[in-house]
């Protein structure tokens, strides 16, 4: 179709115009509060003790999370698009739960199941295991709302693919894990990483899950966004500083990893 | 997966009718779960029509159109996929809250909700849709065209009846996505009734029957909409 | 309808696809623009549509400057190679397509659609979906549907390249038959000699963006206006430097004058006829066509020495003819 100049000029006009004001005001907005008061206020509300700890917690979370969901991805990846068993529909509609279910019902669950008076709790405590207000339960939470990103970028790269190389892998002699190891993966290494940064992106920002069984105690349980939200939502002269430079800090990573994202993001759809 | 993820969900419905199918029914047919959802279902519909016509528009522009940094806009459209949803909502309550730089306060928090939505839900229709209109075969259109269609006749009839299953399943995520909502929300929202914030309420307050209640009908919800993304979308290979 | 290019130049970026390109469409004749990939033919066959603009000269339609015009506006009916069927629809709502938006009456709409069905006898197969047909059929539901609104010039961009020897050669009768039928004025390109000459009333052969002859089936094979026209419509083979075709040459055993001595390479059975390869004094290969009578008189075998001459060479003309029809 030959668009006429002033209808591509005015699509264009319109498209930026709602990107701007979505987008783009928000985020400035932040950043200019975040150094309202000066760089070294800023600077120290991210270096309390609470919030230096709320880091920590937020990145060993994704630390353990992120390889989780990995391999679980890859496996289930590699099941949906190789192999033939049955109720590989149910799966595939099954990944997507995660996707479609508010994060707050995940945290209800995990309550109600491993808490106290839940199905496993008692058992649980009695045997002096923490999940629930614990960092445990923090991270079952994280791993179910970000389970399915590399599952969704790697398979229709293998179904792609075809399994032919890896057949001709097969004649040569190789095993199934060299055949995995050589060709498998080397395939499909840009949906993993694509994968990876999107589970990574989740884990980091997480909070409705995490809200719910945390016991928003500074250091052991209050994770990055978590420390956001505190205090934001309190009435303190500067506090409301203290949100918006955590707040940044939280940008900043997701930056980096939005560049990840534009960086590997072409690689995969190859 | 089944220890993390479906024995949760089972607790979660058998909670719900723990006390019964009657208190059950009660919890989810009393004046504030109905408003509840009703106010819920309600934003999350509109701003998932709003997305989809301006997802729509904003993949066409990026497919279709040229102009200086339009690499970086089109990067830009992960932004709510990057960014954690408790900075949305404090970037919200920023612009268009009590202490707004435009004096722009929104006396209704339901339009905050609303924004705070329209942003989190943006990346999902506009992802679906371009890659199909990148594939989409430019000679159909020059078919159209010798046929005598205009533009407007061309778009209607030919490109949209294409673009449709990757507009709805989009669409259908976004929805979903806008349902269970909680971190942008949460700091904006203390009047607005969705459901998320709702059910957080009754967890923290002692009530997770009635929580559980309102997480089933939301979780029937969810079901749904993964039986049309079946049914629309190419979920298997993207 | 008449069409008259006129100094028609196109560039792509630092690529010239056509270089002041002028031709002329007779009302109701049937011309080929034939030629290899990348000598502007899709190009200039575009330009004619209006899907592509020209960066300088003029395509008039009957007299009337349409270098300017939309395709929508310029009554024609155009063929793509893959076909460019609206997948969404059914056959019969493919064929209807350009009458809807017309806004014809429903009873004309479905009876034009009907005849145009059986014309090209796809009648049951106006329920189904594209998808659903084979390439054969879905290029001739593309026919219709360019038909069904009455074009002035139908226009078809190497409309059987997708398709399988059999069914190309199927529709290419076919095309003919419908043009002698339906006398639509038709430009069709093509890069297949022999479809060319089968179907067209005239041929403009191209290369490298420029029109090297305009002329009928019969005038560009026994009178190509230059060397590339001669190799790209038929066989040839270069004996003394001339360039002659492989059935004007004479093999001997005995030497005469004006004969060049050749050793047998090869001697190929296609049926009636021989091909025989030789060897020529310079090293270079020369192709013989001879029958098979004619084959087994002389009894050539590998290793034979042989004497051939062109005494009725077509030879190709040094002055190239004027490029009209």
């Amino acid at each position: 179709m030959r668009v006429s100049r002033r209808a591509r000029l005015s699509l264009r006009g319109i498209a930026l115009l709602y990107l701007l004001i979505l987008l783009l005001l928000p985020v400035g907005a932040v950043f200019i509060r975040t150094f309202e008061h000066g760089f070294s206020t800023a600077w120290s509300w991210i270096t309390t003790p609470a919030a230096v700890s709320a880091f920590w917690l937020s990145v060993v979370i994704a630390l353990i999370a992120v390889p989780l969901n990995t391999i679980f991805g890859v496996g289930t990846a590699l099941l949906l698009a190789r192999s033939k068993v049955r109720g590989r529909k149910l799966l595939n509609s099954l990944i997507d739960l995660p996707f479609v279910v508010s994060p707050v019902i995940v945290g209800l669950a995990l309550v109600l199941v491993y808490g106290q008076g839940g199905w496993f709790g008692s058992w649980l405590l009695k045997h002096g295991i923490m999940i629930i207000y614990a960092p445990a339960g923090m991270v079952i939470a994280t791993v179910f709302v970000s389970l399915p990103f590399v599952v969704r970028e790697v398979a229709p790269v293998l179904l792609e693919a075809g399994d032919e190389q890896e057949q001709a892998a097969a004649t040569l002699g190789a095993s199934s894990w060299q055949t995995f190891w050589r060709v498998t993966l080397p395939s499909i290494r840009w949906g993993v990483a694509y994968g990876v940064v999107l589970t990574t992106a989740r884990a980091l920002g997480e909070i409705g899950a995490v809200a719910v069984v945390s016991s928003n105690v500074a250091g052991s349980t209050l994770t990055l966004p978590l420390l956001v939200q505190q205090r934001a939502s309190q009435i303190g002269a500067g506090q409301i500083t203290g949100a918006y430079a955590a707040a940044t800090e939280l940008a900043v990573m997701s930056l980096i990893v939005l560049l990840a994202m534009t960086v590997l993001g072409p690689r995969r759809a190859r | 997966m089944s220890v993390i993820v479906l024995i949760p969900l089972a607790a979660v419905t058998v909670k719900a009718v723990s006390s019964g199918l009657g208190t059950f029914w009660s919890s989810v047919t009393n004046s504030f779960a109905v408003s509840t959802l009703e106010v819920t279902l309600g934003t999350s519909v509109l701003v998932a029509a709003i997305s989809a016509v301006m997802g729509t528009l904003v993949a066409w522009v990026l497919v279709r159109d040229e102009f200086p940094g339009k690499r970086f806009i089109n990067a830009l459209i992960d932004l709510p996929f990057a960014l954690p949803t408790i900075v949305a909502g404090l970037t919200l309550i920023t612009l268009y809250g009590p202490n707004s730089p435009f004096g722009l306060h929104l006396a209704y928090a339901w339009a905050g909700v609303l924004v705070a939505l329209l942003f989190v839900s943006l990346p999902f229709v506009v992802r679906s849709v371009q890659p199909v209109l990148i594939e989409l075969d430019r000679e159909v259109e020059e078919a159209a065209a010798s046929l005598g269609a205009s533009n407007l006749t061309t778009l209607r009839r030919i490109v949209l009846p294409s673009l449709r299953p990757a507009i709805l399943s989009g669409t259908a995520l976004a929805f979903a996505r806008c349902m269970g909502e909680y971190g942008s929300v949460v700091l904006i929202a203390a009047k607005v009734k969705i459901a998320s914030l709702v059910i957080f309420a009754d967890i923290e307050n002692g009530a997770p029957q009635a929580a559980a209640s309102l997480s089933v009908v939301l979780l029937l919800i969810a079901v749904l909409v993964l039986f049309a993304l079946r049914r629309w979308g190419d979920r298997g290979a993207r | 309808m008449r069409i008259d290019v006129h100094a028609v130049s196109k560039s792509f970026a630092d690529f010239t696809a056509l270089s002041s390109v002028t031709l002329q469409v007779p009302e109701g004749s049937l011309v080929a623009l034939l030629g290899p990939s990348g000598s502007g033919k899709s190009t200039l066959l575009r330009i004619i549509a209006g899907l592509e603009e020209p960066d300088s000269g003029r395509v008039l339609m009957d007299g009337a400057d349409v270098t300017a015009a939309r395709p929508q506006d310029r009554g024609i009916g155009f063929v793509f190679q893959h076909y460019a069927a609206f997948a969404h629809m059914t056959v019969r709502e493919n064929v209807a397509f350009g009458l809807r938006i017309r806004k014809r009456p429903k009873a004309d709409v479905t009876a034009r659609v009907n005849e145009l069905l059986g014309l090209v006898g796809l009648t049951q197969w106006s329920g189904q979906h594209p998808h659903q047909l084979s390439g054969g059929q879905r290029q001739r539901m593309a026919l219709a549907r360019a038909l069904a609104i009455e074009p002035r010039v139908l226009l078809l961009d190497e409309p059987f390249g997708a398709l399988d020897a059999s069914v190309r050669a199927e529709l290419r009768a076919w095309l003919r038959r419908l043009h002698d039928e339906q006398g639509v004025t038709t430009v069709l390109v093509t890069h297949d000699q022999e479809e060319a000459m089968e179907v067209a009333d005239t041929i403009a052969v191209m290369n490298g963006g420029r029109i090297e002859q305009v002329g009928s089936p019969r005038e560009i094979y026994d009178k190509p206006a230059s060397e590339f026209v001669m190799g790209f419509v038929g066989p040839v083979s270069r004996l003394d430097g001339k360039l002659v075709r492989p059935h004007d040459v004479t093999v001997s055993l005995i030497q005469s004058e004006d004969a060049i001595e050749a050793m047998v390479l090869r001697v190929v059975h296609l049926g009636f006829e021989v091909r025989v390869e030789l060897e020529l004094p310079g090293g270079e290969v020369a192709r013989a066509q001879l029958t098979r009578g004619q084959t087994e008189e002389l009894e050539l075998a590998r290793g034979d020495i042989v004497y051939v001459r062109s005494p009725l060479a077509t030879e190709a003309t040094q002055t190239p003819s004027a490029p009209s029809a």
